[in-house]
This record gives structure tokens, C-alpha cells and sequence, in this order.
């Protein structure tokens, strides 16, 4: 086989990472029967004590962490008063009313058409939206991070090209922990990952010109969370 | 990229002439360690994490080729695809090729010290592929042509009014007497124009933070979320990865990302960490249709099992960096290729050999702080300590220098003459500086290699012998 066949590639460097490895086929077997076994039991590893708290004490704690990495949080009690709130958020960041949205049943859902000033387009962006609307599939309250994965509910360009981020994270899928936030993704996807898996803390900054803080390097310059209590219809 | 860590005296000359570069490396020197310590504080947990997180890399290494397997087999589970390359010239035609097989003509680049490594960039200009590098940082070198001097602050090294030069010289549709004294103008300029980029690119390449064998899954963290726009924007996302970044599982990986950004920045959590697996499924509305990974051993596998085995574990934070006093004098260029700092002066002898970079670990003090503050508790001291024997044995290293440890190496063998003389030379420079009233020389006769660029601290009279001697313990 030649050099720049793939297959001798292949053996080539894992021949040498096995260089310092036992070969006999008892220890590779060993070896691998080891591998798959500690990857089965997804065991956590030592877990943060922070974020134990009931549910409420968890909620406080995103809001403080999230609100810490320079997000902003606003209440919403029933999903029907989401075009309020984003048309208020809208409104008083001088923004024109409208907004690319994520085709989520929770955004579906709701009569947008009470708010007629509000222009309401669903799907992916292409750069061209000022703002963007997205559903997060979970929040970790240990540090306010906003967890979202790619889908047919959520386009991953809505998290990064548009200057403004706005995300509705429903109290019900709020976890204490990222382990926790696994869990629920893998018990959602029948364990198959998503193709990407977005944790999101704050909004986009940079320290690269002279060690200064700015926001808003690549991604959103602003990042509004709308925290929608949805406990009690569950 | 010109690898130059051979003139590392040289170089280190140069920046500590750097004003610019002095000043920067103060300021770095209280950010990055302040902001560490404080989100240290907020977690009890912190060295329990740190614990886990070392034995999490140690199983890892001590069963890599399985975990890649297991890796590999869940990346083209999920529809991408996985590429071996033993050294930078196989990763570069492998990259070469995916890039031309998706017609490339521009590819942009998320912050990667590997493709650094591999000199990736040269190789696509050299074949007509533009790469553009879109963490600001990477950006502004690139547009420089000068290799990182930070593995997280690329261009620590400059100051905004030298961004600001380089952007008039190489921004030529802006108007050349525009305002660019706020960071901020600086910032939203280049913003500008890499998001045209990002848009039209038909590639996108990223380094990776991690690989899980789990899921098939790439890693990276990022705060300014260039990554993601590299990786979802084009119609293939390349990652390129070394050999050890492999870690089992979700679980695994989460526990190293909490130890990660807060040793780097004193981050809780970096803003972005994203979790890629495959390309685009058929009812995704955006991302990648190609999904490649470059998995590269660049001389790595020679570390493994070996006295060198525990740098694998390195996550590439920078703590050891930001807590280095060489670093902190004489700056990131001065190492001569990407890697600085404690964590370069032990990885890139492993890398390029010891003839090419023997005077980095003669870089240190051996202080200790990097082992202290790195997260996956690499014993780096240790490992310079190793550096130095072997460069002793093979003959490297300049004859003043190796004369002068053969001279002091006989009268250290041969204590009856030591302690006399030790004795008389430290009384004697006690009674100089006595005479002097002050503390530190900042001058010495013989002594302007040490004295040009620091003060040495006057002796308090008797050797360590003597005061042992009298229980001064």
C-alpha cells in the first residue's frame, strides 16, 4: 500500500499509538471490552453542588448566572404574551419589528397576529435579520447557559448570524446541571445526537484589541432570554 | 510558518525591547490570573473537578487507540467522515483535497493551534485556496503575517493602535484618515468584512477542544462564536484534531469543560461550546452537507506511555501561560512557533525534536506556578527538568553554558570545596550589597547576562548548608 492510501493512513497511526500498548489479542480485547463499558454507563463524574436546589431556587440561580455573562432575562407568564414581550424588547432597543423566527410548536402555537406591527417570518436566516426568536431545548442553571440543538424546530443559524438572540426558555426543561441537560437530550433523541448542540452563555464578545471586553465580536451583540413559566399546563 | 524556536535567546532579546509588548504583558499578568483565582472561589469543587478531569485523560491515553476506534465508528455512524494523518504534510493534502473536492476558492478558519501546527494556511494560498482565520485575534495576525504569541490571545502582543495601522494598510476600501482610536471601531470593522466571509466561504475549518467516542462527536469553545459561523455557514465543515483530544463520553467532556474556562479566563462557562456530530441531517434547516475529520499524530504517539506522557493531558487553557514569569518578560514570540510558555517549552521538543528547540525548557526558573495552576495537573517542571538531561547528554546547548555546568558540576560533586567557596562568594556578595543599601543588584561585574533585564536579590549572608546547619528550617 502506498503512503497516501487512507487504509495504510489509518494503520499507520494507530500502529504507532499502539507501539506502547500491550498487543497480545487477550489485552486489546481487554482493552476494548474496558472502552465500551465506561462508555455504556455514562457514569457523571463529580457534580457541582450549586445547582441542587427546588426549582425555584434553580430558577433564581440561571437568572443570576445568566444575567452575570451579560444576558438579559424578562418573565412571561403564558406563552400568548410572548408577542408583547418581544415586541417590548424590540421596541426598546430602537429595532424595527421584525423578527426571523424558529418553526417551534411552542412559537406556532401563538396567535402572533394579535401583535399586527410585529413581522413574524419562520425558518433559517441568511444573514439578512436583525433579530431572531429561537425555543432553547433546555437551560443549566449552574452557569445561566441556554442549551439549543439543531433541527427541524430550530435552524442554527438563528443563534449566531442575527444581532439580536432571543430566546424562550420554558421553566418546565429548566435543568440544574449539564449532566441533567444530557440526560433529557438523550432521552429525547433515543440517544442519537442532533448534528450540532449549541451551550450558550451570555453574548458574543471579544478580549483580542488591547485586552478589551467588547461585545458582539462574530455572533449576537445581545442575548434577551424569555423566561416563559409553563409549569402549571404541565 | 518559519519555525524559529533555535533563536530563542535572540528572540527573547527582541521582546523584552518591545514596548509595546512589555506593555501588554503587564496587563496580562493581572487579567487572565485575577479573573482565575475569583471563579476558583465561587467553586468548592474546583480541585475535586481538576481530579477528575486528570484521571478522565489518564484512562484516555492509556486506552487511545480503542477510544479512536470507537470514535471513528460513530463519526461515520452519523455520516461523516474520518481521515488519518501521522504528520503535518498528510494533514495538509488530506485538507488540500477535501477543499478542491468541494471547489473550493475560500475557506475560512475557526481558532485552531493544530492547523497552526500543520502550517494548514500556507499550504491552501500555496495551492490557490484563500484561508481566512475569523477569531479576531488569528485575524489580525494573519492580516500581520506573524504567528500567534498566545494559544488564546493570538495578538496580545499588540496594541490597538498597531491594529489600528495594520487595518488602514490592509482595509484599503475603507477611507485611510478614518477614526480607529476606540477598540470598538477596530472591532466592528473587522466584523464587518469577515461577515461577508463567512457567508461566501465554501469551506470552513475548526481545530477541536474535544472528540467524544460516545457520539462521534467535535468539540470547540468559543466566545465570540466564529467557530460556529465557520462550521455552519459552508457547505463542509473540516475539523482537524490530534490524537489525544478523544475523551469517552458527554459526561467526560462536560467535567473538562468546567475546569477549562476557568483556568483560561475566569470565565463560569465560555459563551459558546458546541457539540458537532456528522453533517446536516435531511430535515435540518441549516448546516454543513459534509462532515470531515483530519485525525492528526504529529509526533504525539512517540509521547505516549513514555516520561512525556502526562503533557497529552493538556487542554490547551493557557493557565500555565498566564502564570509564567519567562512568559510574562519576554512574551510568545520569543518560542519561535505557536506554543509558549511552559506548556510550548514542553511540547515543542516532543514536536520538532530537542536540536531544534533545546533552549526552550533552559525558559524557566522552575517556580512551579504552571504545574500549580494547570488544571490537568501536568507535572511541567518535571518535564523541563527531563528536556534539560536529555540536551545535556546529546551534547546541545551553547559551550559557555555547558562549560560553565561542568565546572560548577565539579565542585558540587566534591563538597569539602562547594561549601567554602559557597560560603565566601555569598558572604561576599552580602557585604557588596550591604555596602550598596539596597536589596537587589541591577548591576553586577560578569554578571550583565542575568542583571540587563532583572535585578538579582542580594544574599542574606550564609548558604542554605550554614542555616540548615543552625535550624533555620
Amino acid at each position: 500500500m502506498k503512503p497516501s492510501n487512507p487504509d495504510f493512513r489509518r494503520s499507520n497511526v494507530l500502529g504507532n499509538i499502539r507501539k506502547s500498548f500491550d498487543n497480545s489479542d487477550k489485552a486489546k480485547s481487554d482493552r476494548f471490552a474496558a472502552v465500551d463499558a465506561r462508555i455504556r454507563a455514562q457514569r457523571p463524574n463529580v457534580v457541582p453542588a450549586r445547582a441542587s436546589g427546588d426549582a425555584k431556587a434553580l430558577l433564581a440561580l440561571f437568572i443570576t448566572q445568566a444575567e452575570q455573562a451579560s444576558a438579559t432575562t424578562a418573565r412571561v407568564d403564558d406563552p400568548n404574551d410572548l408577542p408583547q414581550a418581544v415586541l417590548a424588547y424590540l421596541t426598546a432597543n430602537a429595532l424595527p419589528p421584525r423578527l426571523k423566527a424558529a418553526p417551534h410548536a411552542v412559537l406556532e402555537n401563538i396567535a402572533w397576529s394579535k401583535q399586527p406591527s410585529l413581522d413574524m417570518t419562520f425558518g433559517a436566516t441568511l444573514g439578512d435579520d436583525e433579530a431572531a426568536l429561537s425555543v432553547a431545548f433546555s437551560g443549566v442553571a449552574e452557569t445561566g447557559t441556554l442549551v439549543l440543538h439543531s433541527g427541524p424546530e430550530s435552524p442554527t443559524t438563528l443563534n449566531f448570524l442575527p444581532d439580536h438572540h432571543l430566546v424562550v426558555l420554558r421553566t418546565s426543561v429548566l435543568a440544574g446541571t449539564y449532566e441533567a441537560a444530557w440526560s433529557a437530550l438523550r432521552n429525547a433523541g433515543n440517544g442519537a445526537m442532533p448534528r450540532t448542540v449549541n451551550w450558550v452563555t451570555g453574548p458574543s464578545r471579544s478580549g483580542d484589541i488591547d485586552q478589551t471586553l467588547l461585545m458582539g465580536a462574530h455572533g449576537p451583540r445581545s442575548l434577551h432570554i424569555l423566561i416563559l413559566d409553563d409549569k402549571k399546563t404541565i | 510558518m518559519q519555525v524559529t524556536s533555535r533563536s530563542f535567546v535572540a528572540n527573547a532579546k527582541k521582546g523584552l525591547a518591545d514596548a509595546n509588548l512589555q506593555t501588554a504583558l503587564a496587563r496580562l499578568s493581572t487579567g487572565f490570573p485575577m479573573a482565575r483565582l475569583a471563579a476558583i472561589d465561587r467553586m468548592p469543587e474546583f480541585e475535586r473537578l481538576r481530579d477528575d478531569a486528570v484521571a478522565i485523560k489518564d484512562h484516555t491515553l492509556a486506552n487511545l487507540d480503542a477510544y479512536l476506534e470507537r470514535y471513528e465508528e460513530k463519526v461515520i455512524e452519523s455520516g461523516g467522515h474520518v481521515h488519518w494523518a501521522a504528520d503535518g504534510q498528510q494533514a495538509r493534502d488530506i485538507v488540500l483535497q477535501i477543499c478542491r473536492d468541494a471547489g473550493a476558492r475560500t475557506v475560512t478558519k475557526g481558532k485552531s493551534m493544530i492547523t497552526e501546527e500543520a502550517g494548514i494556511n500556507e499550504h491552501l494560498e500555496a495551492n490557490g485556496i484563500e484561508p481566512i482565520e475569523t477569531d479576531l485575534g488569528e485575524y489580525i495576525i494573519q492580516l500581520r503575517d506573524e504567528p500567534p504569541s498566545h494559544i488564546i490571545a493570538p495578538a496580545i502582543h499588540l496594541s490597538k493602535e498597531q491594529v489600528a495601522d495594520t487595518f488602514v494598510a490592509e482595509h484599503t476600501d475603507f477611507a485611510p484618515d478614518r477614526d480607529l482610536t476606540d477598540p470598538r471601531t477596530l472591532l466592528e470593522e473587522a466584523r464587518a468584512i469577515l461577515r461577508r466571509k463567512f457567508i461566501a466561504a465554501d469551506v470552513g475549518i475548526t481545530g477541536a477542544n474535544m472528540l467524544i467516542a460516545e457520539t462521534g462527536t467535535s468539540v470547540i469553545v468559543t466566545n465570540e462564536g466564529n467557530g460556529d459561523l465557520t462550521q455552519t455557514l459552508p457547505k463542509t465543515h473540516i475539523v482537524v484534531a490530534s490524537i489525544e483530544k478523544v475523551v469517552p463520553t458527554l459526561e467526560d467532556a462536560t467535567t473538562i469543560l468546567r475546569v477549562l474556562a476557568r483556568s483560561a479566563t475566569g470565565q463560569e462557562m465560555a459563551v459558546y461550546n458546541t457539540f458537532s456530530t456528522g453533517p446536516r441531517r435531511p430535515d435540518d434547516l441549516d448546516g454543513p452537507e459534509n462532515y470531515h475529520v483530519v485525525i492528526l499524530d504529529n509526533g504525539r504517539s512517540d509521547m505516549l506511555g513514555g516520561e512525556f506522557n502526562d503533557m497529552l493531558r493538556c487542554i490547551k487553557c493557557s493557565a500555565c501561560i498566564n502564570h509564567c514569569p519567562v512568559y510574562k518578560a519576554v512574551g510568545g514570540h520569543a518560542y519561535g512557533w505557536c506554543y509558549s510558555g511552559p506548556m510550548g517549552a514542553v511540547l515543542v521538543p516532543g514536536l520538532l525534536g530537542l536540536a531544534e528547540a533545546h533552549d526552550l525548557p533552559q525558559a524557566s526558573s522552575f517556580c512551579g506556578r504552571c504545574e500549580d495552576v494547570c488544571p490537568m495537573r501536568i507535572p511541567l517542571p518535571r518535564m523541563l527538568r527531563a528536556w534539560r538531561t536529555k540536551s545535556y547528554e546529546q551534547g546541545l546547548g551553547s559551550k559557555t553554558s555547558r562549560a560553565g555546568l561542568g565546572v560548577w558540576a565539579y565542585f558540587a560533586r566534591r563538597p569539602l570545596l562547594y561549601r567554602p567557596l559557597m560560603r565566601l562568594g555569598v558572604a561576599a556578595l552580602a557585604a557588596l550589597g550591604a555596602f550598596r543599601g539596597r536589596g537587589r543588584f541591577s548591576w553586577l561585574p560578569l554578571a550583565g547576562g542575568w542583571t540587563t533585564s532583572r535585578d538579582l536579590p542580594v544574599p542574606e549572608g550564609r548558604t542554605f548548608v550554614e542555616q540548615w546547619k543552625r535550624g533555620q528550617r
